[in-house]
């Protein structure tokens, strides 16, 4: 088991290339905001974490879930938004084959839940919700699973 | 390849402490002794080493006071400030607030009666030991200056041996005998 590192190096490992999805994603201009809130939502959930692994798809699945509020934003109420899919895609390599084809709340509470082992309350820290909703992405994300098991 | 600005690195890392996010933030300080390395908690100053080398301070600061360690310059200002001021002869007296929580008892009695000892003066560590109502302790008070993990604003270098022999110092002696002339205790 990976032991978890100083934030200070995570930080170091990950900041260029987080910030590069950003600003695929998001252009330059609204990419600098993200970056800074990805990183403080780390902050706030990272001494939460049981262990060091799996930590870019954990700072990606952070990444993922700003840009998918920041599109949100710019659009009318109740529309969905294209996913974060195909940049974030390699991230979620570990459970990809698991959880790849869920929306993508579901997938990150999921993956947070079920790959890292972190608490609701945490999760949704990281998801910038709250517990419950993220309890209710999770087991939703794992019932359509199983019904996709069923298929 | 996109990279983080150093403006952008900067304003994650001053939002980071500002937030209170942080269990331990730390920077480099430039003295006339050295480069070293300065570490504040939510409580205060936690320590400053000579000679840092980075993988294990960061370890050691992240298992000491927990993970979410990060080089933060704003933290460190207040102290950066102090130490330039005193070394430039300026400030004879640190009011920086310490961080000894998690320092032994015994330790932290000795490391608070080091610090009521006055700019330019020295004592003997027998004295310091019967200061902290331990007067046959002497060779446990030289083991907690050793292990002072507050260098120069706690100031073991003002404790010398009984027959006025400097003895020996964490940052190694020609640190303390330069911190004691900068005080005027040495000629």
């Amino acid at each position: 088991m990976v032991t978890l590192p100083p934030f200070e190096r995570f930080y170091e490992h990950h900041r260029d290339e987080v910030f590069a999805f950003l600003v695929r994603r998001l252009g330059r201009d609204r990419a600098e905001d993200a970056f800074q809130e990805t990183f403080l939502r780390a902050l706030r959930a990272y001494s939460s974490l049981r262990h060091g692994e799996h930590l870019r798809a954990w700072a990606f699945t952070i990444a993922g879930r700003i840009v998918i509020d920041e599109h949100r934003k710019g659009r009318p109420e109740g529309t969905m938004p294209e996913l974060a899919s195909e940049d974030g895609r390699p991230a979620f390599a570990e459970l990809e084959h698991l959880a790849d084809q869920l929306p993508p709340t579901e997938r990150a509470a999921v993956v947070l839940r079920y790959g890292y082992d972190l608490d609701y309350a945490d999760i949704g820290t990281a998801l910038g919700s709250n517990a419950t909703a993220a309890r209710q992405a999770a087991s939703s994300g794992i019932r359509r699973l199983r019904q996709k098991e069923n298929q | 390849m996109t990279t983080v600005s150093p403006e952008l690195d900067r304003s994650f890392r001053d939002a980071a402490a500002r937030e209170q996010l942080l269990d331990a933030a730390y920077d480099l300080v430039d003295t006339p002794i050295g480069t070293l390395l300065v570490a504040t908690t939510g409580r205060g100053l936690a320590r400053i080493s000579f000679d840092p080398e980075p993988d294990r301070e960061l370890e050691l600061l992240a298992r000491t006071f927990g993970v979410r360690v990060l080089r933060s310059a704003q933290p460190i200002d207040p102290a950066r400030r102090e130490l330039d001021e005193y070394f430039s002869g300026r400030r004879r007296a640190f009011d920086l607030p310490v961080d000894l929580s998690l320092v032994a008892d015994f330790n932290r009695l000795v490391l608070r009666e080091l610090a009521q000892v006055p700019y330019g003066e020295v004592v003997t560590y027998g004295q310091l030991a019967a200061r902290a109502d331990r007067p046959r302790a002497a060779r446990a008070v030289g083991t907690v200056m050793n292990r002072n993990p507050i260098p120069i604003v706690l100031p073991c270098h003002r404790v010398i041996g009984a027959n006025g022999k400097l003895v020996g110092y964490g940052g190694g002696l020609p640190r303390k005998e330069a911190l004691l002339r900068l005080e005027g205790a040495l000629l």
